[in-house]
């Protein structure tokens, strides 16, 4: 119990040391060229170049050898459990949101996973086609009406938002790896989840590197869509058409 | 005497012939407009993802990643059914106004290479699909529909959504003019990127962008094929 209040002090400390870190470094981005959603825009590009450039340098190569070395199966065994603990999380998520059948879909995937199979590595609930919801706190927040406040790009764990930063507190206490009391054991795994969601994205940010023109722009841009759209459950309610008809003819 | 009963009778007989010709004629011209009228979005549509998948799961060329195979194959059956110049005129925006014809036609062909690369790419991985669409939420006069399909494979299901425009005029039919991928709409993504880009260099410094980042993509194709 003092483990977990140890950290979440921490964590807290951490959070509100990043935020002031955050106030400090910047003024407001302003200029015909800023984003109503990213009022932290210098900073946030600071911290994504930083992360940018730790994932060239580390983690993708580490992520790059672990999906070179792993045969397929071991990997997708690795993903399952790692995917089973975040159902436990997201059952409690999902009630919280009063959604009934995704809590009772995730409740079910996670006793059927852990019960019937080597602790969700099977992953038999998706052969059982029940369908995997998975919720975060900053979803619960967002479902009960706290608006996301700007975009934040965080050291090590890439695009949010301040309330979804908020929720990430949250989401440390639900997270079944935080209650490892073996601390070796519990970094170990910790990094393990890390280096296999990398190795999951690896064609993905290929893809990135590919289609965007400014890739943190991008990143920002889909990020904050695809979270409305997540916490809404794909009909987020003000999806009216954002984008203007333009047609006039050409200049002559 | 004549029958009066006999003038009735053909009279009724003849109205009774009119009538069915006069019917059939009406059913013949009514079922004209029909034949030709709009393919509702929604069947439009499963039409064309079962057509995709299909392709996906048969062609040879396409499971290999042939990117030139796969290009083809869109502009057949998939671009006919894109308003292309929308999607480009609103991911440019208001800048969009200010350009020349010719200027116009580079961002379109350019923007339109970008984006059927990548699909091309992600194409070319995709096996064992399947998918459903939603029920169609729409008014009877709605000019503009969003139709709603996902697509299940390995792992996670796949939202894909669509917004299509009647094509003004009977008969014309649905165009795509947005496509949403996992709750993130393609044009809107774009659009702070061109400004981005047009407010530091301008319509041609976009077109040069555009340009460069074609040219980089095909040549980073080409060279796994070789080695």
């Amino acid at each position: 119990m003092k483990d977990v209040m140890t950290t979440v002090v921490k964590s807290a400390l951490l959070r509100a040391g990043l935020m002031g870190l955050a106030l400090l470094m910047t003024g407001c981005a302003s200029g015909p060229a800023a984003n109503r959603h990213d009022p932290l825009e210098p900073f946030n590009r600071g911290v994504f170049q930083f992360n940018d450039g730790l994932d060239r340098a580390v983690i993708k190569p580490v992520a790059t050898a672990y999906r070179d070395v792993l045969p397929s199966p071991i990997r997708t065994g690795v993903g399952n459990f790692f995917n089973n603990l975040q159902d436990a999380w997201s059952f409690v998520n999902n009630a919280l949101q009063l959604k009934a059948e995704y809590a009772g879909n995730s409740l079910v995937r996670f006793g059927v996973n852990s019960v019937f199979d080597l602790a969700g590595v099977l992953d038999i609930a998706t052969e059982m086609q029940i369908e995997r919801h998975t919720k975060d706190f900053g979803h619960t927040l967002g479902y009960w009406g706290i608006s996301p406040g700007p975009y934040l790009v965080l050291p090590l764990l890439g695009p949010s938002t301040l309330r979804d930063t908020a929720g990430l507190v949250v989401d440390q206490q639900g997270n079944l790896l935080s209650g490892v009391a073996h601390i070796p054991t519990r970094n170990s795994a910790t990094a393990l989840k890390l280096v296999d969601r990398r190795a999951q994205l690896l064609q993905a940010s290929a893809m990135l590197d590919q289609v965007a023109l400014d890739p943190y722009t991008f990143t920002r841009d889909a990020f904050l869509q695809r979270r409305q759209s997540s916490i809404y459950d794909g009909n987020p309610p003000d999806e009216a058409d954002e984008v203007p008809v333009i047609t006039d003819n050409p200049a002559p | 005497m004549m029958c009066p009963f006999k003038e009735i009778d053909m009279k009724r007989r003849f109205f009774a012939q009119w009538l069915s010709a006069t019917t059939f004629g009406a059913l013949f011209f009514a079922a004209m407009p029909v034949l030709a009228a709009d393919e509702a979005p929604d069947a439009l549509m499963d039409r064309l993802t079962k057509e995709a998948l299909d392709t996906i799961a048969s062609d040879k060329g396409v499971q290999a990643g042939d990117v030139g195979r796969i290009i083809t194959l869109m502009d057949e059956k998939i671009m006919p059914y894109v308003n292309f110049q929308r999607m480009t005129s609103s991911a440019v925006g208001p800048a969009w106004r200010q350009a020349t014809p010719a200027q116009r036609k580079l961002l379109e062909s350019e923007f339109k290479t970008l984006l059927v690369r990548t699909y091309a790419g992600s194409m070319s991985q995709a096996k064992n699909l399947s998918f459903n669409i939603k029920p169609l939420r729409a008014a009877v006069g709605d000019k503009e529909v969003i139709v709603r399909t996902v697509i299940t494979g390995r792992g996670d299901p796949v939202q894909l959504d669509y917004r299509l425009e009647k094509t003004p005029g009977v008969g014309a039919g649905w165009k795509i003019y947005n496509l949403n991928v996992l709750g993130v709409w393609l044009v809107d993504t774009y659009r702070s990127q061109f400004a981005q880009e047009i407010n530091a260099r301008g319509l041609d410094g976009l077109i040069a962008t555009l340009t460069e980042r074609n040219k980089a993509n095909a040549a980073a194709a080409a060279k796994p094929a070789k080695g």
